[in-house]
């Protein structure tokens, strides 16, 4: 009995079923909703096009500067018509098509720029490291409207230069977030296991960290997509985003700031989708946080009524 | 500490100095200025003799370190478009935005403090769902859109508020309001989800052991803590408070240095565009250093990492 | 030691955990009770409800997501559970105080350890201003620190772990309290710094007339600290009673069981397979220097972490190298595998240098040297199948073994491990730590080692499970001719398994010896402390002068 040993802990762990996230964001209302506008907005943008065809740039003059709520003129101009007579219902469903493509080609782009900059800035703690991270301090210190604006008017404002300059100015985001995942996940003890037995770089990032890091670029691009929405949107109300015959949200907005006082809805419809298409992101976004979060997590898996009954 | 301050400000002046660079050649491909500033039925020679006198006839990495020359005597340029030095102009315009952004600033963190605070300490609760709500669609808002819709209600519909320009407390009020809006909603939503997240912590804990009561372990265990990512959020926004300049003195005419910096990109006007965006960067800079001190003023562990 | 009235009873409490799977009971109708000046120690392993029962002791349930479903606690015959918020803010601290693991998480960083200290001063309206910071003062020199003046205006994360235990220990006697709960409070802590703890808590006790619950899992502190002992499992009390009849008879089947985990004084091994043969390792003053802050101004400064090491390790033997934290075993280990350089030394395997060996000997190195980890959790990538992480060796040494044998072999080499056929398509988070560990020892033999090297290899697991895969490791060393380094800050476990034994402390050889003359005759003082710092149990303590 003189060496007592250690330690009677260990035992594993009872393998709990937990709640998966498509169950328990049902039980909140407002997630809820968020996931089933954003649905929708995607189903629109998607075959929205298809079914309408070109009601969205076929001018009606019977329809000029139509009220919204009135009926008269059919389903269609519900939501009004501008001073062309175009249904604003018809031009927000090709708009959506435009501004959430743009959005996504933006992310996708920054997401994979941002990412293997990231990666190489991570892996390799070179010089190379160090430029990456001051090329990331540049765009991040400098309001990324501006650097926008003067990209785009150098170049010309085409599709492609909007979607260059938006993935441009959030490829800190990702560069950052994928430099310190690395940086973390090359610490760990499995990255040194396969290096002890002999794995070379190739190996390391392909096998071991890049399968570590991508679920959580995934998530910060879908977080991301809201605020490239909006960067859009400011770009395309300036006049340096989308070119007219082609329009997104943004520039529909800037195109009603003008009959503000005799067709207020030509701008407001178009505000009002951007405003709950980031919102719904930015909704779903903070419930993902607390949905993540191990300490958090209770507060959306217990009913109101029974987090009621407890609280003395 | 002081190193870490020195580092920080080497680097920004790299950064700095890159992004002059950078601005300096893409304005060049935004197009010749004298299609812009001589008549349109001026002739070549007229247009050359208006570059020549300018010095845009030279190869552009001539012009560039004249340029640079230039900067070292603290000479920016003049501004073709208002046949003014740039830097006067700039000058001119900076406080105006300085007074529009700093108001806004300081506004929307004390009700993010407060807000976020009061949300934080009952998770789940009636206020924190509103609180939540709220910010994020303050967060959500596009700008633009919001200051469009004020004007409507405010100015057009009630005719309480004037639309655009300067003058009396009341041309004050809708630019602040659409300027302050993004910041609340993201610095609410960071106190709010730092502070629930600083309540979890042991230490909180240790402090309701010894028995501190509630509102001392919220506003003095908890929000010291809570404010440190708060304190780097508030920095990172200082430049997206920019763009929310740009946007919002474009639209109510305030004669800030965002509406100038449009007016100089669409007038080509180059001395201006550099000498506004170097005034912007050097400010973003020095708000940069002042975050860090005002980090390490609140969190010892930074202070001691260099001991 | 029985009083008419206890201390604290606590009685049929029971507490739930509400989660969307359902309620999770922590805790299922315990009852006990506390003595003036006793030490009662609450043994169980995690999640067993000990320290869950403790916090609602103080209040410090979070409800929800808990919920005291019932019960009663009552400190000297009044029921706290039923307290106003201003009466329980007065009870923390002054009458029942509260320590718990990992000191640094329980110190609020951003404040002097002297604010905090003088607030439970001020808090309770007992001192205030320059009187709460000289009681603080007193308070720190109390518990050993030294220089307590001026320490009293650093921050938590300027102390060592040690130190920042004194520290909770002494803001948590403060006031004087009758009673004091401390949650694991040694369990980071290296052996010798847990002595000292567990000394001081005994030196209040003793002083003050303290009573004492004690909560671990850790048998040799409870048998150290405990007159009573409460045994947990799954939030029920199992069995209780007079320490030493606990610990030498035990009546339930899982005090039985935990009881048996303790091992049994094992024969030396003798090294007798290591008599003549040359060695296939020599280490010869081996160093590595880490540059701390290069300052631009101040010279930097730089740490020694491994001075001058010199040993020799010949075919199929062990050498165990021991050492607290800090000690620089693990940069040994680091070195060794080459996934660190050496500052200056060299390592000859077979002769060669393997500081100075070009990328083809290397790759030949990594197939004959190979590695088992402290944490099985971390160890493996938790995206690959057991399949892929034992056959990963193959994928990169192509010349090894052809691709249609690989699953034969992985599923051999299973077997040789005590795991099964079946295992081989689970990923890493299906398995208790003890079972990952045999995945990792699997991967090792992969590639037919001579020299496995085993860096804190048992130390993550729980007792039993250690004794279990150390005979597994002598198993295949007999079986397969291995040679094994062993690191360990734990000294006693390496004791039946090691043939020689190296003592190192700050980065220095302290010793080098056979393992029998090691814990026979032990040259210097730090290995005799080693040997000593286990704790002893109470009833074995010649000084056991308690209430």
């Amino acid at each position: 009995m003189t060496i007592l040993k250690k330690s009677v802990d260990g035992a594993t762990p009872k393998a709990e079923r937990q709640a998966g996230p498509f169950r328990l964001v049902f039980r909140d209302g407002l997630a809820a909703s968020a996931v089933a506008f954003l649905v929708f907005v995607t189903l629109c943008a998607v075959f929205g096009p298809i079914l309408i065809g070109d009601l969205a740039t076929t001018p009606n003059f019977r329809a000029r500067n139509q009220e919204p709520f009135d009926l008269s003129m059919g389903a269609a101009y519900f939501l009004g018509a501008d001073t062309l007579g175009r249904s604003l219902l018809a031009r927000l469903v090709v708009g959506a098509r435009n501004t959430l493509g743009i959005a996504a080609a933006a992310v996708i782009v920054s997401l994979m720029l941002g990412g293997i900059l990231g990666l190489i800035a991570g892996y390799s703690r070179g010089r190379l490291s160090g430029l990456i991270l001051r090329l990331a301090d540049v765009i991040m210190s400098f309001p990324s409207l501006l650097l926008a604006l003067i990209v785009l008017y150098s170049l010309g404002p085409s599709i492609t230069t909007l979607i260059l300059v938006l993935a441009i100015t959030r490829i800190p985001i990702y560069l950052r977030t994928m430099r310190a995942e690395v940086l973390e996940v090359r610490e760990r003890m499995f990255v040194s296991a396969a290096t002890a037995l002999g794995a070379n770089h190739r190996r390391i990032v392909f096998r071991h960290i890049a399968p570590m890091v991508i679920p959580t670029m995934l998530t910060i691009g879908a977080i991301d997509f809201a605020t490239v929405v909006l960067a859009e949107s400011s770009l395309s109300f300036l006049g340096l985003g989308i070119q007219s015959p082609q329009f997104t949200w943004g520039s529909m907005v800037a195109t009603g700031r003008g009959y503000l006082a005799t067709a207020w809805w030509v701008a407001f419809w178009p505000g009002l989708m951007i405003l709950l298409t980031t919102l719904s992101l930015n909704i779903l976004s903070t419930w993902w946080r607390t949905y993540s979060d191990p300490h958090q997590r209770w507060r959306l898996e217990l009913t109101r009524r029974l987090q009621r009954r407890i609280q003395r | 500490m002081f190193k870490f301050v020195f580092r920080r400000s080497t680097q920004s002046i790299g950064a700095i100095i890159a992004l002059l660079v950078l601005v300096f050649f893409l304005a060049r491909l935004t197009g010749d200025p004298a299609y812009l500033y001589l008549p349109l039925d001026s002739t070549d020679a007229q247009r050359q003799a208006f570059n020549a006198l300018h010095g845009y006839d030279d190869p552009i990495y001539v012009q560039f370190f004249r340029y640079l020359g230039d900067l070292t005597q603290l000479d920016f340029g003049m501004a073709l478009s208002r046949n003014r030095p740039a830097m006067e102009v700039a000058l001119e315009a900076f406080p105006e935005t300085l007074k529009l952004a700093a108001i806004a600033m300081a506004l929307a963190l004390v009700a993010a403090l407060v807000v976020g605070s009061l949300a934080a300490a009952r998770p789940g609760g009636l206020f924190d769902r509103l609180a939540t709500t709220s910010s994020l669609a303050g967060a959500s808002a596009p700008d633009f859109w919001v200051a469009i819709v004020a004007i409507l209600i405010f100015a057009v519909s009630l005719g309480v508020l004037p639309t655009s320009g300067t003058g009396t407390a009341l041309h004050w009020v809708m630019p602040i309001g659409v300027l302050m809006l993004r910041p609340f909603g993201l610095l609410t939503q960071v106190v709010r989800g730092s502070m629930v997240g600083v309540l979890s912590q042991p230490y909180i804990k240790t402090a309701r052991a010894k028995g501190v009561g509630r509102r001392r372990i919220i506003f003095v265990h908890a929000l010291r803590n809570a404010l440190l990512p708060v304190i780097t959020v508030a920095g990172d926004l200082t430049a997206s408070l920019v763009n929310g300049a740009v946007v919002v003195e474009t639209i109510f005419g305030w004669p800030g240095i965002g509406k100038l910096m449009i007016d100089a990109i669409v007038q080509r006007d180059f001395a201006l565009i550099q000498s506004t965006i170097l005034i912007t960067a050097i400010a973003i800079f020095l708000m940069n250093i002042l975050i860090d001190l005002i980090y390490a003023a609140v969190d010892p562990r930074i202070r001691h990492q260099q001991a | 030691m029985n009083t008419p009235q206890p201390l604290l009873t606590v009685e049929n409490l029971t507490v739930d955990f509400h989660a969307a799977s359902g309620a999770f009971r922590a805790v299922d109708d315990v009852t006990f009770h506390v003595d003036s000046g006793e030490t009662l120690v609450i043994l169980g392993e995690s999640g067993s409800g000990k320290s869950v029962s403790a916090s609602a002791v103080m209040g410090l349930i979070d409800t929800p997501p808990g919920e005291i479903v019932s019960g009663r606690i009552s400190y000297r015959g009044t029921d706290v559970t039923r307290m106003s918020e201003d009466k329980r803010l007065a009870f923390n601290g002054s009458k029942v105080a509260i320590i718990f693991q990992d000191p640094l998480s329980h110190l609020n960083p951003v404040y002097t350890v002297g604010w905090q200290l003088a607030e439970t001063y001020e808090v309770h309206g007992k001192a205030r201003g320059a009187e709460a910071r000289r009681l603080s003062i007193e308070a720190l020199r109390r518990v050993g620190i030294p220089d307590p003046e001026s320490r009293i205006d650093w921050y938590p994360h300027q102390f060592s772990g040690g130190q920042r235990q004194r520290i909770m220990i002494g803001m948590a006697i403060a006031l004087g309290p009758e009673l004091l709960i401390a949650d694991e409070p040694t369990t980071a802590l290296d052996v010798s710094v847990q002595a000292q703890i567990l000394d001081l808590l005994k030196e209040l006790q003793r002083e003050e007339g303290l009573a004492i619950v004690m909560i671990t899992h850790d048998l040799e502190v409870a048998a150290n600290m405990a007159d009573r002992v409460i045994v947990m499992n799954a939030g029920k009390i199992v069995e209780q009673g007079i320490a030493k009849d606990v610990f030498a008879d035990p009546q339930h089947a899982y005090t039985k069981r935990l009881m048996s985990a303790l091992p049994d004084e094992a024969d030396y091994r003798d090294g007798k397979s290591s008599g003549e043969s040359e060695p296939i390792l020599e280490v010869r003053d081996l160093s590595k220097t880490f540059l701390l802050s290069p300052g631009l101004l101040r010279p930097p400064k730089s740490l020694r972490a491994v001075d001058s090491v010199n040993f020799d390790l010949k075919a199929g033997e062990t050498l165990g190298i021991v050492g607290e934290s800090g000690s620089g075993k693990s940069t040994i280990a680091k070195m060794l595998l080459r996934l660190t350089d050496a500052t200056s030394g060299e390592a000859l395997f077979h002769g060669k240098d393997i500081f100075r060996m070009n990328p083809k000997e290397l790759m030949k190195f990594r197939r004959r040297v190979q590695m088992v980890f402290q944490d099985p959790f971390s160890s493996m990538n938790p995206r690959m199948s057991v399949f892929s992480i034992i056959s990963e060796p193959w994928s990169i040494h192509s010349d090894i073994l052809e691709k249609s044998r690989w699953r034969e072999r992985v599923i051999e080499l299973l077997g040789l491990v005590g795991l099964r056929a079946e295992h081989a398509d689970r990923f890493p988070h299906q398995f208790s730590g003890g079972q990952r560990q045999r995945i990792a020892i699997a991967r090792a033999l992969a590639c037919d080692p001579e020299l496995i090297i085993c860096d804190e290899a048992v130390s993550a697991l729980d007792v039993s499970i250690q004794m279990q895969i150390i005979d597994l490791l002598a198993d295949l060393r007999d079986r397969l001719g291995l040679a094994y380094i062993f690191i360990t800050h734990d000294l006693p476990i390496v004791r039946g398994f090691a043939d020689r034994i190296l003592v190192m402390q700050s980065g220095q050889t302290v010793e080098l010896q056979r393992t029998e003359e090691i814990f026979r005759r032990p040259q210097r003082p730090y290995t005799q402390m080693l040997i000593n710092a286990s704790p002893r149990p109470k009833w074995e303590q010649s000084n056991a002068a308690h209430a």
